[in-house]
């Protein structure tokens, strides 16, 4: 049904609008400047910050342009002497409750307090700082919440609520019956860092976000090796103000060269191992009937998601390592004796999208000979802090190569940055192994996309088989209980990823994101895989080569590179910082 | 009676909601008939939180068959719609029973009230009875519009249909019912004329003082304070009056009283309400009251605030500052 559409003014400009718009989208659309703090699209809009407050003429009280609707004939002012009174007092009493730690904060560069403190001539310090003794927590190697910068928006618990978690409440206090968020002590917090991401206030940053970052540069007498994680040659670009979705694989390259690691090497093409084996594994798994649905494991988040809240699951999960785990396993055994280098010598430093994998690398049984395959986890932001510190400009670098052995992916290895790319990948090669047939037509549209539960039936050998991917874990939830109440349905394989639209919208990403940055995001990871000449993870020459010479002929330390195990998870105690 | 007689006579009475918030009543009613929905609700909202207001108990206790009565009459006028009664705590221990009995053979529901004073708000109410926590939702929608379930619902305080039953049966004398209390000779619920002044509501129920005092008309938290020689008009908002003696009570006591009310029944959730308590607080605590920002704060929560709860704050602080500081 077409909707209605109509007449509004706003600032006396006549402005067409459909019924069922709010006032922002109304203006965003028409390049009207509101601003917003609380507002994310990602979320159901709170009008709690009441900084998007304008005036409709002919009534007394400013409403929120967030949620109200427009109405024909509306006479808007978005900047009317009240309003911009209104948004001045309201900031004041918003910074009262947020302990400025300007220095260090995810939002550095594009702080929306700091901008609207200035475009009106907001006092920040008018009123005392109410939340300095405010505790600091640390949710295992992965967030720190620091909740002296909380403004109390709750996008974060509407979020974790939102991701199946709710790890964070909000919790009456007895100071003055003041709310407060508080991680709860019969939850545990998976990771994901969605609550970063739609924190407006920077309440919340990764484990070493600001301190640590150098760290791995200051590795003397090792060869420090980096690998990049997929999704990050699409969003990076975004931290030096480049267009969202522009693909900058060659500038990373240059970039982590300049600033001194000595290979760089590329995730994807852990991620290819990561899809051969798993599609072997299924194979296995298909003809022996035994633990179906077969269910990724490359999103660490999710991982501990199973572990902690269905860890009947477990036995369903992949034993394949995630890409990042594999090819720092493969970097400090086959590489490390190719270059006749002492493995122990060797750092391994991974750039990713996400900040569960800070979390994934600490797991004990991923260790090799006594070794981490990966040493440090880098964000995308973090990446782009260090770039910045060292001053370097990202933006007119000049493009380099990857290195060999590890530099060049097949396209199946890119797409795994964005919901759906692990079971595309994984049917290109599944496909292969059981019909022995060429995979003629390689796009698998139905996986793509930023919805949230995507389904699909396909035919293989005669047979129809079911498969799912699902991006956001609130989303996992509803799949999960889906099949738990109704075990008929049968899937054979289900591709999970935490964070929404996939790793492209991960904890680790630049900030802001929301779901028209991520489809940019992923897009962009499309089409670097139409224009691979080789798309399928099985056909990329390093993954034959180095199966055949290697893996297959040392199959206990193979199996040590390759798999991995899981186990139930308990609560832990939280750790309090301050 | 014909159903749409019903919006000619509440129309003719000019019956307004007796909330406190006196929308007229016919245009309630007419506004919910006039959305297009496969089935509408309706509450008698009896959360009564306002301190120092409890007519609805009176009303309950004295003339429940009225009320539904009242609720019966909506019930016929609304196609297909199911009512609910929601009633505060104590209330609910007190009548459900009595209620349930009277409204056996009729869709008429009894629910007990969730959480404080916001809940009584009537998109909280939707909120509490649709089972979540019982916190004000944005409006527009309105729940005219979008109410329980999102279906368009009509929410009418208890008093309210109490005065459709009896404008139905025309009996209506355009009263309404009082609620007075504090520093007085004869306390109570009393059923007088709606265009009475406060000086002569205190004069006929014989609760002038002869004492030096003064009046918080309209609510014990959200009601504004009047002196002696302001007494000669209507009240605004609900019929509640409190008599304080003004050489025994303590100013900053007493406001302290009304803030710690707003800490306490504040959702927290918008700024200028939650920021706006919290700094009202510290400087009663100091017993320092700085103008500037107290203008300024009354400003935000008068303009801004998420519901009717952060707006009303502002009633009592800025009379009494003005007539008694």
């Amino acid at each position: 049904m077409k909707k209605k559409s109509f007449y509004i003014f706003i600032n006396g400009k006549k402005i067409k609008a459909k019924k069922g718009e709010t006032i922002l989208e109304v203006a965003r659309k028409n390049n009207i400047e509101i601003p917003t703090l609380c507002y994310h699209p990602d979320l159901k809009e709170k009008a709690s910050c009441r900084i998007c407050v304008v005036e409709i003429k002919g009534k007394n009280r400013l409403v929120t342009s967030c949620s109200t609707e427009v109405q024909e004939g509306m006479e808007i002012l978005t900047n009317s002497r009240r309003v911009k009174k209104a948004r001045k007092i309201n900031l004041e009493l918003l910074f009262s409750q947020h302990k400025e730690e300007c220095y260090d904060c995810v939002w550095q560069n594009n702080c929306q307090l700091l901008e609207l403190a200035k475009k009106y001539k907001v006092t920040i310090n008018r009123f005392k700082d109410r939340k300095t003794n405010y505790p600091v927590y640390q949710f295992g190697p992965a967030i720190i919440f620091d909740s002296s910068k909380c403004i109390d928006c709750r996008n974060c618990v509407e979020i974790c609520e939102k991701q199946g978690v709710g790890f964070l409440e909000v919790k009456e206090t007895k100071d003055h019956h003041l709310f407060k968020v508080v991680p709860r002590k019969d939850k545990v917090c998976v990771y994901c860092g969605q609550c970063l991401i739609h924190c407006p206030a920077g309440a919340f940053e990764g484990v070493g976000e600001f301190e640590e970052i150098e760290k791995p540069l200051n590795e003397k007498n090792k060869i420090v090796v980096v690998q990049f994680a997929p999704s990050i040659r699409t969003s990076i670009g975004e931290e030096f103000g480049m267009a969202y979705g522009e693909v900058v694989t060659g500038k990373i390259a240059a970039v982590l060269k300049k600033l001194g690691f000595d290979k760089v090497f590329d995730t994807s093409v852990g991620a290819d191992f990561t899809t051969t084996e798993e599609s072997k594994e299924i194979v296995e798994r298909i003809k022996s009937n035994k633990n179906l649905p077969s269910l990724t494991s490359c999103c660490p988040a999710w991982v501990r998601y199973i572990e902690y809240y269905y860890p009947e699951f477990i036995h369903n999960l992949t034993t394949v390592r995630s890409p990042q785990v594999i090819l720092g396993g493969l970097i400090k055994t086959y590489w490390a004796e190719k270059q006749k280098i002492n493995p122990k010598n060797i750092v391994v430093v991974s750039i990713m999208p996400c900040i569960a994998k800070k979390y994934e690398i600490t797991r004990p049984e991923l260790k090799i000979k006594g070794m981490k395959p990966v040493d440090y986890v880098l964000t995308t932001r973090e990446l782009a802090r260090l770039i910045k510190r060292k001053k370097i400009n990202f933006k007119k670098i000049k493009p380099e190569k990857l290195d060999n052995i590890f530099g060049n992916p097949s396209g199946a290895g890119v797409i795994y940055g964005a919901s759906g790319g692990v079971m595309e990948s994984a049917f290109r090669t599944t496909y292969e192994i059981l019909t022995k047939k060429t995979l003629k037509r390689i796009d698998f549209k139905p996986m793509r996309g930023m919805k949230g539960i995507k389904k699909a039936e396909i035919k293989i050998n005669g047979k129809v088989r079911k498969i799912a991917v699902v991006n956001g874990l609130g989303n996992a939830k509803k799949l999960l209980e889906e099949i738990k109440s109704n075990p008929k349905e049968k899937y054979t394989c289900i591709e999970v990823m935490a964070c929404p639209g996939g790793c492209i919208g991960g904890g680790g990403q630049p900030i802001p994101t929301n779901k028209e940055i991520r489809k940019k995001r992923a897009q962009s990871l499309y089409t670097i895989d139409k224009k691979k000449h080789i798309r399928k993870a099985h056909k990329n020459p390093i993954v034959e080569k180095i199966y055949k010479e290697f893996l297959e002929k040392e199959k206990s330390l193979a199996h040590s590179i390759l798999h991995t195990s899981y186990s139930k998870k308990t609560k832990e105690k939280i750790k309090k910082l301050k | 009676m014909k159903r749409e007689n019903i919006i000619t006579k509440l129309k003719k009475e000019k019956l307004t909601g007796r909330s406190g918030s006196s929308f007229p009543t016919w245009l309630k009613w007419q506004l919910v008939k006039k959305e297009k929905a496969e089935k509408k609700f309706i509450i008698c909202n009896g959360s009564e939180g306002e301190p120092g207001t409890f007519k609805d108990g009176f009303i309950l206790q004295n003339h429940p068959n009225e009320v539904i009565e009242g609720i019966k009459i909506a019930l016929e006028f609304l196609d297909n719609s199911t009512a609910y009664i929601y009633l505060r705590k104590d209330y609910y221990k007190r009548f459900a029973y009595k209620l349930k009995k009277l409204t056996r053979n009729l869709a008429i529901n009894i629910v007990k009230k969730q959480g404080g004073y916001l809940s009584g708000e009537e998109t909280a109410i939707c909120e509490a009875i649709e089972g979540k926590v019982a916190l004000p939702r944005p409006k527009p929608p309105y729940p005219t519009q979008k109410g329980l379930w999102g279906y368009p619902t009509l929410v009418n305080n208890v008093e309210t249909f109490y005065w459709v039953a009896k404008i139905a049966k025309n009996e209506y004398k355009n009263q309404k019912f009082f609620s007075i209390s504090g520093d007085i000779k004869n306390p109570g619920v009393f059923q007088l004329p709606e265009k009475w002044t406060i000086k002569k509501v205190l004069q006929e129920t014989k609760n002038i003082p002869n004492f030096d005092f003064f009046v918080q008309a309209g609510g014990g938290a959200a009601g504004e304070i009047l002196l002696p020689n302001q007494l000669n008009r209507q009240i605004k908002g609900i019929a509640t009056i409190i008599v304080f003696n003004r050489k025994k009570i303590d100013l900053f006591q007493l406001m302290k009283k009304w803030n710690n009310f707003f800490l306490r029944e504040n959702c927290d959730k918008c700024t200028p309400c939650r920021e706006g308590a919290f700094r009202i607080a510290e400087m009663l605590q100091k017993k320092k009251l700085d103008n500037k920002t107290l203008k300024d704060l009354f400003f935000v929560l008068d303009a801004t605030s998420l519901c009717p709860l952060g707006k009303i704050m502002v009633n009592p602080f800025k009379s009494l500052i003005e007539n008694l500081l």
